[in-house]
């Protein structure tokens, strides 16, 4: 028991240890000053080269989204006529069959916004030359891009007044091969030389011990698994994802996945800071996150390592906690772990199934996913932050009685309205979502579909009910992670949640960066006595206050019918 | 909004980056991971010279002379995976939970309810879990002694040696692969 717990605690130091430094170091690649990196120059040339692209070509606010809209447009059109034609293209050495328009849909937004809902299961749904052209290649690309629209706005407050913000392909050239690359690889080979398959080998045919004919899945797992974390994609190579066995095997593959996914996210905070000259203000948007993940991570514990009450009804001790659904290399400790950090972080991906988690701990995976700005996604994590923070300098304004000012420059009508907007995009669409789903389960039970609907859920009452809520959150988060006992590989659920990725994708990358790009373009106005201060201690707690208070009246009523009537339950 | 402006460069980059990302790196990972034990394919277990497993993924055992390993929501058929998805609350689930509890004190003379680990009546996340804990082997060995007709001690003693201490001797569960315990089973007695 001991041991879990140390090994939990490890595994977050050596996460700050390593995402810290990665901070300043990407700061710097950002600010094109000096790094040892710099000998990878010669290889951007090549591909600014090879692809047309001037990189010292400035782009203003709109420019970027043109271009980042233009090329994520592509990639879902690509991307979709692969999928659908996968069975006639090589590198399908298990002979999978082809994807359904419906689920191809899905998948190709799914991946393009770097959610990885995936309503297949690696092993029979798709190719080996699928899992690397399309999904893998998706991991790296859809994590460039969060990470180049994040760039973009730091440059909107690292000048005075400016309209240029950078190039928008030169930003997404150096996320990959300045940080994602060459972590990746490291990332791959610790996971390829601790079991991880690497090999393109198809299915392999055993006699196992007691004599049983078994085939096994295989292929080339480990560049992928290691993106998906760094990325915080999450989209996994076998079905049951980081719970496989030869997707994450042991206790150190287990601690660096989960570190690989917590990095970048952390990184951008001080890349930040430290990138627009304001460290204290990176320290206290750091310290907000931070206090926030530890409100989340200490009830999850308590929750799993008290084992499962109704078990415990039968006699059953459970000394390490509750083990439904989770992996005894893991135990419950660096599970429940796993369990908040994939949620904070958007990365989806799981170790132990979150269906079967207790019903607290659903409320609070619910609830990370919900903020969905406790460190974040990578690059959109802090974009998704500034919102809250622009709320936040927006109503204290409103209580001192002032023009509210962000970073120097006047926050007015325009910006707090784009700010509100994204503010109820997020309840919109995960109420409304859900509320449809309940309505045509209670309402159409019996629809004729390919699956009814009254055989969606796998659970009843409450529990089944979270089921849905989860599956709506997951993809307006763009996180991953399921209650996979929800029947999704339908049209209903394929085509909702497409629907729900691109909104819940584009428009908090879009709000905030217009309205960075808005403010930057604004004359600058000096600090004074009478400037809102934003890196203070009381400025700090005002935004998690705000947090607090925007996602706590959004979601109450919906997380009461759903974990917290399924915990009433349980303690009567 | 001008399209070849950012058509072209979007196609072009795109082709480029399939070729690092999709071609090269993963072919650099493959050829290193042949310089590793299982050379990039997972790690395979022997008896007598013949495979009959990988060491990292579970097997079905439900015979009375070995170890069982966890109950499995796929049956431990790895050419797929996934875990049940069973609610905390779901009375089927929790009606089935109390079934695996009476087959093991079935099989399992004197075996107290409170001495049972969670992981031996749950079923795992990926339905392959190779491991249980040690105290789950240790339920089983009086079973196997007598299966086998060997003694206690010997069982008892395979099991210290088989027990997987945590990384480092520090971070995470103690462990039991019940493919190799097994295997080694075999090997003292048939």
């Amino acid at each position: 028991m001991q041991t879990e717990i140390l090994g939990i605690i490890a595994t977050f130091a050596l996460t700050l240890l390593i995402g810290i430094p990665l901070g300043s170091y990407m700061a710097k690649v950002f600010a094109g000053q000096r790094v040892w990196t710099n000998v990878l120059a010669p290889l951007e040339k090549l591909i600014y080269k090879l692809s047309g692209i001037n990189p010292a070509e400035q782009m203003d606010w709109k420019q970027h989204l043109k271009a980042m809209l233009t090329i994520n447009a592509l990639w879902l059109v690509y991307g979709f006529f692969v999928l659908i034609n996968q069975d006639k293209l090589p590198l399908n050495p298990d002979g999978n069959p082809a994807m359904s328009p419906h689920l191809a849909f899905n998948t190709i937004i799914s991946f393009v916004v770097n959610c990885n809902l995936q309503h297949y299961s690696g092993e029979s749904g798709v190719s080996y030359l699928v899992q690397h052209f399309i999904l893998m290649f998706l991991h790296f690309v859809s994590a460039a891009t969060g990470m180049a629209i994040a760039i973009s706005f730091f440059k909107a407050f690292k000048e005075k007044t400016t309209a240029k913000l950078g190039n928008f392909w030169q930003h997404f050239t150096l996320s990959i091969t300045r940080i994602l690359l060459p972590i990746a690889v490291v990332v791959a080979l610790i996971l390829a030389f601790n079991g991880v398959p690497a090999s393109y080998e198809g299915k392999d045919q055993i006699v196992s011990l007691q004599g049983d004919s078994v085939s096994i899945s295989r292929g080339p797992a480990a560049p992928m698994v290691a993106i998906k974390h760094l990325g915080t994609n999450g989209g996994g190579w076998f079905g049951a994802n980081s719970a496989h066995p030869l997707e994450n095997p042991n206790y150190l593959t287990n601690m660096t996945e989960a570190i690989a996914q917590m990095i970048i996210p952390i990184a951008m905070v001080i890349a930040f800071g430290l990138f627009i000259g304001r460290k204290k203000l990176a320290w206290s948007i750091f310290g907000v996150m931070t206090v926030g993940f530890l409100l989340l991570l200490l009830p999850t514990l308590q929750s799993e390592l008290g084992g499962n009450p109704n078990i415990a009804k039968m006699g059953i001790t459970q000394t390490t906690g509750a083990m439904e659904g989770k992996e005894v290399r893991f135990g419950p400790a660096a599970s429940a772990y796993w369990s908040t950090i994939t949620t904070v972080v958007s990365t989806g991906s799981v170790n132990s199934m979150h269906d079967s988690t207790m019903p607290l701990t659903g409320l609070y995976q619910l609830l990370a996913m919900m903020i969905n700005a406790i460190y974040g996604g990578c690059g959109v994590g802090l974009l998704n932050y500034f919102v809250y923070l622009v709320i936040a300098v927006f109503i204290a304004g409103l209580m001192v009685g002032r023009t509210p000012e962000f970073l120097g420059h006047k926050l007015e009508a325009r910006e707090v309205k784009i700010a509100a907007l994204v503010t109820l995009i997020s309840p919109f669409l995960i109420m409304c979502g859900t509320a449809l789903a309940a309505y045509t389960f209670t309402q159409y039970g019996q629809a004729p579909w390919e699956v009814a609907p009254s055989a969606w859920l796998n659970n009843p009452s409450f529990h089944g009910f979270s089921e849905m809520l989860y599956e709506v959150t997951s993809s307006n988060a763009n996180n991953g992670s399921g209650f996979e006992g929800l029947g999704d590989n339908n049209t209903f659920w394929n085509v909702l949640t497409g629907f729900v990725l691109l909104f819940g994708r584009f428009i908090p990358i879009i709000g905030p960066l217009a309205i960075a790009g808005l403010l930057a373009k604004k004359k600058y106005i000096p600090e004074s006595a009478g400037t809102l201060q934003i890196d203070t201690k009381t400025f700090a707690l005002m935004t998690f206050t705000i947090i607090v208070i925007l996602n706590a009246l959004s979601y109450f009523p919906a997380l009461a019918l759903g974990p917290i009537a399924e915990y009433f339950t349980i303690i009567k | 909004m001008n399209m070849k402006k950012y058509l072209l460069p979007s196609i072009r980059i795109t082709l480029v980056f399939t070729v690092i990302l999709c071609v090269l790196y993963p072919l650099f990972i493959s050829f290193a991971a042949k310089l590793s034990k299982g050379q990039g394919s997972g790690e395979k277990l022997e008896l007598n010279g013949k495979v009959v497993g990988y060491k990292q993924l579970g097997q079905s055992f439900n015979k009375p002379q070995y170890f069982w390993g966890r109950p499995s929501a796929v049956n431990y058929n790895a050419a797929g995976s996934g875990g049940s998805n069973k609610g905390p609350t779901n009375a089927d689930y929790l009606k089935e939970v109390n079934n695996r509890v009476d087959t093991l004190l079935k099989y399992h003379h004197g075996l107290q309810k409170s001495d049972i680990p969670a992981e031996l009546i749950t079923a795992s996340g990926s339905g392959l879990d190779p491991n249980i804990s040690v105290e789950g082997a240790k339920i089983q060995a009086k079973r196997i002694a007598q299966y086998r007709q060997i003694p206690l001690s010997k069982v008892m003693k395979l099991i210290d040696v088989q027990t997987e201490q945590p990384l480092l001797g520090l971070f995470g569960p103690s462990k039991i692969n019940v493919l190799s315990l097994n295997i080694a089973l075999d090997q003292i007695s048939k």
